[in-house]
């Protein structure tokens, strides 16, 4: 009975040290988010977590603490050599420990339901944002501004409704400091829906893996008082009305994920390098050398796969929808970058 | 070279065939794409092949292993000549620039290499002479000493070892695949696996990638044939049998293994994969030609585990001694059963869902393409309803392991021995209905989700029952801690861990942060940590004897376990917090402004660190084999049959039969018996 009591205790003790050992270190990113919440919010994610963490810690200290104090307090002396005590079992507390776990994940389940239903809640004023993913690069646009940006701004206090598509494989919507995560599968349009509530800088990171890249694939995420949110908006379409051809073509660049595989400093990514590309001798694959003029990267954007410049064997670059006027407004931005 | 050791000769003999066969490879390489690569796929696959088939020359001479490569070899390209010959007759293009070989003529010379490589090593001949009408002995000898494992041989301890070498051989190179993007992982930064680096028409990039898909694939494989090997070597000694119920399909399903290994590692060589072991369309539908080779080894090691699964139920259900009831069975052989119904019932599923892609690839057959009317997320449905099941066909026989040696360990009785085997049965059962949570964020319909969170939750109950049932075990008991038992309690926390960090991922709210980071890296490598590398060292180190009749040196066994243990609740630990803190998975390189560095170069020493604990343990192994201290009696004091005659055992195991006249871990009970030997 005293070693009962003795681990007893010792049990809550090392179920309370380590929840809040873990709860002192902090486990999670700052919240930004409503779906976020805090271990408060009943219903929010972190709310959840922290009940996971205080099971976990128990659960923890009910299993390691009686396994180290027998360990201690049980084992073999020196010389002797006879069985412990023949216990074969208990019924009654198999029945137990099968009983009360059972009703515990059921609890836990039904905890978590009513948690994604609160993590799922709609605002049918959401602000609606149009999400391209792509090899490797995220593409946002607002349909109710008519702008596109490869930075997503959103104020804080309104959902934003995030609809989601990808050009070629599968990519996963994530930032952490907002908790929530949603595949984007090729052929269909994902939603997720966010409600950003803490001013800041963050990043979107794709979590699902996307191919050579995938570690690259980030991008900015402002998140803003409603003010600035206007203003950025307003820059925005002053800046798609009145650009030159050649800043209108670094935003085309960006929106595309061109960026990924091609660097614009002479660094030597998965594609060549644009420093100093327009008008330079390009050598081929097939042993052949070309001037890159207008007719020459219009062919490569249009038509990937139908040159390729010696040492980049692996062919990998998609067709990216473009109007030809867009193209034009990205050679003029290859053009500035000498 | 005649008068060299066997195993030297093979050394010298590897020697010379990478370098010829690098020569070769580069000149095949130089014909088809008109120019010179000294790091072209076809001089690596050349080199090594070749290097390889020598030094089983070597080591053997021309037969059994040997002649298996050689015709796996000649077989695939036979066969890749063969598909190159029709589609010259279509008028299709026949030659590969960085391959030789066009990706159609690959896959079927693959298919029909590990044809060949079965018919050369001769494990299928007396399934051939049966075919044929001619007789066949019922029982084969073996050759003596070594050379019997690399034959057919029929005897399942035989097997067993093959099966436990073959895993520990995947384990290193799996494993030296993880400390190569571990140490990339060191430093935020891309360091050595650059886009400049160019290995088997891969940049460093694609490397990575290749690289971490293939060491989950490689150790999984080696986890397979692991606890094949310790089901294979243990249930007919553990049930009284003198072999498995079918021989020869017991051989077939070991023998199919390694072409299977072989086309895993092709996979590598011919361009890599970038998809991760879970070859997700479309983008495995975009991967390099060393994606088809990856379903292909895949799709064949799966047979060894339909088979090997098929045979242990058989041979549990009509091998086993008098009186051996099913609540007197050893609880090993209750968790085996609950694996083989697994790997007998839903291997089948990895096996067509990767078939699927290839046939995707080959044929333009759109299953998983949203512009044939195909959908990517069907193809994550047929893949875990075995890849979910498939984890606990890796850690049931670990846990069996902890619950076979607890009671010899503590001189107890096992507590609750029926509710441990039931529960082993009932993890089986209810893990079947969970494979959907893989796929909370995937966009499978929303409200599915709310069920298999249920079914998910619920794994946690049986496993609750083993943790309790251990514990109280352990209870009251008289502790002994030689190696073997340090490696089960090792097991029995490290599993704990990966028990704790997993109801957060079942529960959808949670998982949707959790998903796809680092916390769950952290949280499979402790289940699979404490679910089999734990119990399948601690199996090792406790049956070594019963194999060879020799002891494994205690000390190093004391530092293997010591210098492995902390390593690794570092590993598993950091990767959970970094993951929290918004570490991906499957990532080549990190945001330097998530401030992970220290964490990773943290991890990096672990990963090390681990490895040369792996290290001490092959040459305690090796050493061992002829050094150790002879062993041959009841080393543990065990009550379980295999301890109670002379180690090693003979060919069809005991002399007598025996009979069940008690339970098996009735310790403490003085006079009791599990067994009792028929007088001779």
């Amino acid at each position: 009975m005293r070693h009962f009591v003795i681990v007893g205790v010792l049990v809550i003790l090392a179920a309370a040290l380590t929840y809040f050992g873990l709860d002192a270190i902090g486990l999670m990113p700052v919240s930004a988010s409503a779906q976020a919440g805090s271990p408060t919010q009943v219903g929010s994610i972190d709310w959840m977590w922290n009940l996971q963490v205080i099971a976990m810690s128990f659960l923890f200290a009910l299993i390691v603490i009686p396994l180290l104090y027998s360990l201690i307090v049980f084992r073999r002396r020196k010389g002797d050599t006879t069985d412990a005590e023949y216990i074969e079992g208990n019924t009654a507390l198999e029945i137990t420990w099968t009983i009360i776990p059972l009703f515990t994940v059921i609890a836990f389940a039904y905890m978590g339901a009513y948690s994604l239903g609160k993590v799922r809640s709609v605002d049918p004023q959401a602000m609606v944002v149009n999400v391209t993913a792509s090899q490797w690069a995220w593409s946002f646009e607002y349909p109710d501004y008519g702008i596109v940006s490869n930075e997503l701004h959103v104020p804080v206090d309104r959902q934003v409704l995030l609809r989601m598509q990808s050009r070629d494989v599968i990519h996963s919507f994530w930032v952490p400091e907002f908790r929530v995560k949603q595949d984007i599968v090729p052929g269909r349009v994902t939603e997720l829906r966010v409600t950003p509530t803490l001013a800041g800088t963050y990043k979107v990171r794709c979590a699902e893996l996307c191919g050579t890249s995938h570690f690259s694939m980030e991008g900015p995420v402002v998140v803003s008082a409603e003010a600035e949110f206007a203003a950025w908006v307003s820059e925005q379409q002053a800046l798609a009305a009145t650009a030159p051809p050649e800043i209108k073509g670094e935003a085309l660049v960006k929106a595309n994920g061109c960026l990924g595989c091609h660097s614009v400093d002479g660094t030597r990514l998965i594609g060549p390098t644009w420093r100093g590309l327009f008008g330079s001798q390009v050598q081929l694959s097939d042993g052949s050398t070309v001037t890159a003029d207008e007719a020459f990267l219009t062919e490569s954007i249009k038509e990937p796969s139908a040159t390729i410049v010696a040492g980049f064997e692996t062919q990998i670059m998609p067709v990216v929808p473009l109007t030809d006027e867009d193209i034009a407004n990205i050679i003029a931005y290859l053009k500035t970058l000498k | 070279m005649k008068n060299m050791k066997p195993l030297t000769r093979g050394l010298a003999l590897l020697l010379v065939g990478l370098v010829v066969g690098y020569g070769l490879g580069l000149g095949l390489h130089l014909l088809a794409a008109g120019r010179v690569n000294f790091t072209a796929s076809s001089a690596g696959l050349f080199s090594l092949l070749i290097g390889v088939i020598l030094f089983f020359y070597g080591l053997l001479g021309y037969r059994t292993t040997t002649r298996a490569l050689v015709w796996q070899t000649v077989g695939t390209l036979l066969g890749a000549l063969f598909v190159t010959g029709i589609r010259a007759v279509m008028g299709l293009n026949l030659i590969d620039a960085n391959y030789i070989f066009t990706e159609p003529a690959w896959v079927f010379g693959g298919l029909v290499g590990v044809v060949s490589f079965v018919l050369g090593h001769g494990v299928a001949d007396d399934w051939i002479k049966m075919a044929r009408g001619q007789d066949v002995p019922e029982h084969r000898a073996d050759a003596p000493g070594w050379e019997k494992f690399y034959g057919p041989s029929l005897d399942h301890k035989v097997i067993g070892i093959q099966y436990t070498v073959t895993a520990l051989i995947l384990l290193i190179v799996g494993g030296t695949f993880a400390l190569i993007f571990r140490t990339e992982l060191a430093q935020s930064g891309l360091q050595f696996l650059t886009t400049n680096f160019k290995l088997f028409n891969q940049n460093g990039l694609q490397f990575y990638n290749s690289l971490m898909s293939l060491h989950g694939m490689i150790m999984i494989v080696s986890i397979l044939l692991g606890i094949a090997g310790l089901m294979n070597y243990l249930v007919p000694l553990l049930i009284g049998a003198h072999d498995m119920a079918f021989p020869r399909l017991n051989a077939f399903s070991f023998w199919i293994a390694p072409p299977a290994a072989v086309l895993l590692l092709a996979s590598l060589i011919l361009g890599g994969f970038d998809t991760g072991w879970t070859g997700y369309p479309p983008l495995s539908a975009k991967a390099p030609i060393g994606m088809q080779m990856f379903f292909l080894g895949v799709f064949v090691a799966g047979w060894s585990s339909i088979l090997g699964g098929l045979n242990l139920i058989a041979t549990v259900v009509r091998m086993r001694a008098r009186g051996m009831t099913a609540f007197r069975m050893p609880i090993f052989v209750w968790a085996s059963i609950a694996t083989s119904i697994i790997s007998l019932t839903a291997t089948q599923l990895i096996g067509l869902s990767f078939q699927l892609v290839m046939f995707q690839r080959l044929f333009g057959m759109g299953f998983f393409d949203p512009g044939k009317g195909g959908n990517p997320v069907l193809f994550q449905h047929l893949f875990w309803f075995y890849s979910h099941p498939a984890v606990y066909v890796f850690i049931l026989p670990g846990l069996g392991v902890v619950s076979e040696l607890l009671p010899v360990f503590v001189r107890k009785p096992l507590f609750g021995y029926r509710w441990i085997a039931m529960s082993s049965l009932g993890i089986a059962l209810v893990g079947f209905l969970v494979w959907a949570h893989h796929m909370f964020t995937s966009g499978m319909n929303e409200y599915l989700r709310v069920p298999f969170m249920y079914s998910t939750l619920l794994v946690a109950v049986p496993t609750g029952v083993k943790f309790f049932s251990w514990v109280a075990t352990i209870w009251n008991g008289k502790i002994e801690t030689p190696t073997p038992m340090l490696f089960v309690l090792g097991a029995v926390v490290v599993f704990l861990m990966g028990g704790l960090s997993g109801p957060p991922n079942a529960t959808v709210s949670t998982d949707l942060h959790l998903h796809d980071t680092y916390w769950i890296v952290g949280h499979f490598h402790d289940t699979l940590f404490g679910g089999f590398v734990f119990p399948f060292f601690a199996a090792l180190y406790y049956w070594f004897p019963k194999a060879t009749g020799r002891r494994m040196n205690e000390t190093l066994g004391k530092w293997h376990f010591w210098l492995m243990t902390p390593s690794f609740f570092v590993l598993s630990l950091g990767m959970m917090r970094i993951g929290l803190l918004g570490m991906r998975r499957r990532i080549a390189d990190y945001d330097p402004l998530q401030g992970f560095d220290a964490t990773h170069l943290v991890l990096t020493i672990a990963a090390f660190a681990i490895a040369l604990s792996v290290l001490i343990f092959i040459i305690n192994l090796v050493t061992s084999l002829k050094r150790g201290e002879p062993a041959a009696g009841n080393l543990w004091n065990s009550r379980s049959p295999e301890w109670q005659v002379s180690s090693p055992l003979p060919a069809h195991n005991y002399d007598a039969p025996f009979e069940v006249v008690g339970e098996p871990y009735d310790y403490g009970l003085p006079g009791s018996k599990y067994v009792e030997f028929a007088k001779k």
